[in-house]
């Protein structure tokens, strides 16, 4: 990324941005066990999305290792979402929406005409922000993604929702009363349902579209948990306002920045160097809260 | 409520308010107490269960009866696939911005507001001549059908479009079919749309004359076919009253009836769209 929005950061701050990465929030970084071998499997080569003629953001290439949790940071309204909406195409939802760039998800090319998205999105599930369970009951939640791709024998559908329902740590407080609304659990026990009914189709990518947010502090955690035991697993993509949660949990993690109202990507790289020894001087003055 | 209207104009406009909701409620009064009134004690099993004589001065309703549920029967078993169809289409396959689903929607706003001779002129015109099918239940019921669905479509497009966006993305991005997607989450969720988009359009149904004095005719014998010309009970009060002499107390029976039918209709509905639905939604 160009020496410009350097120039930029250093006549904002007016200060050298040097001396912000010394500022340490959070106390000493955590080093956590390697995830994985970095191994690419999401690669988007000069990725940009436009609404109508407006860009969300322009030219992001960047390699998304498989296995690992990678984090999204960056103010609002630097393409961080719409980043995430091309790896299951819901881009395809928007009108006037267009994708330029190639993205690919280990061989197949994510916007080719031919890409049959129902199989794309059964291997990138998404969670969205505010938890969106569907207005029946929790069985039927799980169950309808199993059904539309034929597991229908219910002593199999019942093994999976018990063992995915374990997994998402929901199992205990629901088992009772799997036949009741689902929008009647809390909020976090409405996430881990989403969660696990992303999970049941074993996808091979999670999309993860700021999942705390809308949580109160304990089910946040609660959540945040969980997510932190995906790693390994699978591989997670997680835009992220909190800087903290992040730097907990990820193992990967990029700068999205907003510069003319047009998203890029500033920064990737390992959770540790983004921050501990940030490149840019953006990620810099972000990860310390100077800015963004 | 008296402290949240501390100044003299909130007085007047609050007083103004319940004055118009007294004035509404009095014309309901005024006409359904009228037509209780004088008609209530002309409502017995006999006068429902035996064919009018004498022109309707005397005897009962129930080929009227049976005509009336023919036409609405045959008239919603048209409109509400087609309804739901069009529904659907615009509210799921066009944006709101989508010129041909502008044109569509505009259509339908007209066809709403044309009055019911119209259609019901139509109706002899493409159905009792052009297609050949006289006087009839079918042409009346189809003819009511083309009345209804426009008010049935934009209801259930509304339906539709109150669903939150989020079950439309939360199901794309689990990669369900837009089929099922629909089935499944949308139609349900819908359903409360349609019962109401049903609910106005059998009132207006049931309420009709115009339409039908030229397609189903008004002929008060039981009809044997749909192919049989048949008289609703609206059109029944409007011959009782207007051209038959003396008939005036059949009729204000026959409107007790009437106003009988639409509230069980009416609650019947709500009811569905209220229990069964939600128990359907959250339990099945």
């Amino acid at each position: 990324m160009g020496g410009g929005t350097l120039v930029e950061a250093k006549d904002v701050l007016g200060m050298s941005a040097r001396s912000t990465s010394r500022f340490q929030p959070w106390g000493p970084f955590e080093e956590r066990s390697a995830c994985c071998e970095p191994h690419p499997l999401i690669r988007a080569e000069k990725l940009s999305l436009y609404y109508g003629n407006t860009p969300a953001f322009e030219g992001v290439s960047w390699s998304i290792y498989q296995g690992c949790l990678t984090a999204l940071v960056g103010p609002s309204g630097s393409g961080k979402t719409s980043f995430l909406t091309c790896l299951n195409r819901l881009t395809d939802l928007i009108p006037g929406c267009r994708v330029i760039g190639e993205l690919s998800l280990g061989d197949l090319n994510v916007f080719a005409e031919q890409t049959d998205v129902l199989q794309l999105r059964r291997q990138v599930g998404m969670i969205f922000q505010k938890p969106n369970p569907f207005p029946l009951s929790i069985r039927k939640n799980l169950e309808l993604p199993l059904r539309e791709y034929g597991i229908i024998d219910r002593g199999r559908t019942d093994h999976l929702i018990e063992q995915t329902l374990n997994d998402v740590g929901l199992w205990r407080e629901v088992q009772d009363r799997l036949d009741v609304p689902a929008l009647r659990l809390s909020g976090g026990q409405q996430q881990r349902l989403c969660i696990a009914r992303a999970l049941i189709l074993s996808p091979q990518v999670l999309l993860m579209d700021e999942p705390c947010s809308a949580l109160d502090p304990l089910s946040s955690g609660v959540v945040e948990d969980l997510i932190a035991r995906l790693r390994g697993q699978y591989t997670v993509v997680i835009v992220t306002h909190n800087l903290a949660q992040a730097r907990r949990i990820a193992d990967y993690a990029s700068l999205f920045w907003v510069h003319d109202g047009v998203g890029q990507l500033i920064e990737e790289g390992p959770v540790s160097q983004i921050f501990e020894t940030p490149q840019h001087d953006l990620t810099a003055a972000y990860i310390s809260g100077v800015r963004g | 409520m008296h402290k949240s209207f501390g100044s003299n104009t909130d007085w007047v406009a609050c007083l103004l308010m319940w004055g118009i909701g007294s004035v509404i409620l009095g014309i309901f009064s005024l006409v359904v107490g009228d037509v209780v009134w004088h008609g209530l004690a002309g409502v017995s099993w006999e006068f429902l269960s035996t064919a009018p004589r004498d022109a309707g001065r005397a005897g009962g309703i129930i080929p009227i009866l049976i005509s009336t549920g023919l036409l609405l029967s045959i008239c919603l078993v048209v409109a509400i696939p087609i309804g739901l169809g069009a529904a659907i289409f615009l509210a799921e396959c066009t944006s709101e911005h989508h010129a041909f689903g502008r044109v569509v929607r505009i259509s339908l706003d007209v066809l709403t507001a044309v009055p019911s001779i119209v259609f019901g002129l139509f109706g002899y015109a493409f159905f009792s001549h052009m297609l050949g099918m006289g006087f009839s239940l079918v042409s009346g019921g189809l003819t009511l059908a083309c009345m209804v669905l426009p008010i049935l479509i934009r209801a259930t497009e509304e339906g539709f479009r109150t669903v939150p966006n989020e079950y439309r993305l939360g199901a794309a991005a689990l990669g369900l079919s837009r089929m099922t997607t629909l089935m499944t989450l949308l139609l349900p969720a819908a359903m409360p749309g349609l019962m109401v988009g049903v609910i106005l359009g059998t009132g207006r149904a049931m309420a009709e004359t115009a339409a039908l004095i030229y397609t189903s005719g008004y002929v008060d014998r039981m009809p044997e076919s749909l192919m049989d010309s048949g008289r609703a009970l609206s059109l029944h009060i409007f011959d009782l009253s207007m051209n038959v002499p003396g008939g005036n107390a059949n009729a204000y029976a026959s409107a007790v009836v009437l106003i009988g039918l639409l509230l069980v209709m009416n609650t019947l509905a709500s009811w569905v769209a209220g229990h069964w639905l939600k128990r359907r939604m959250f339990w099945a």
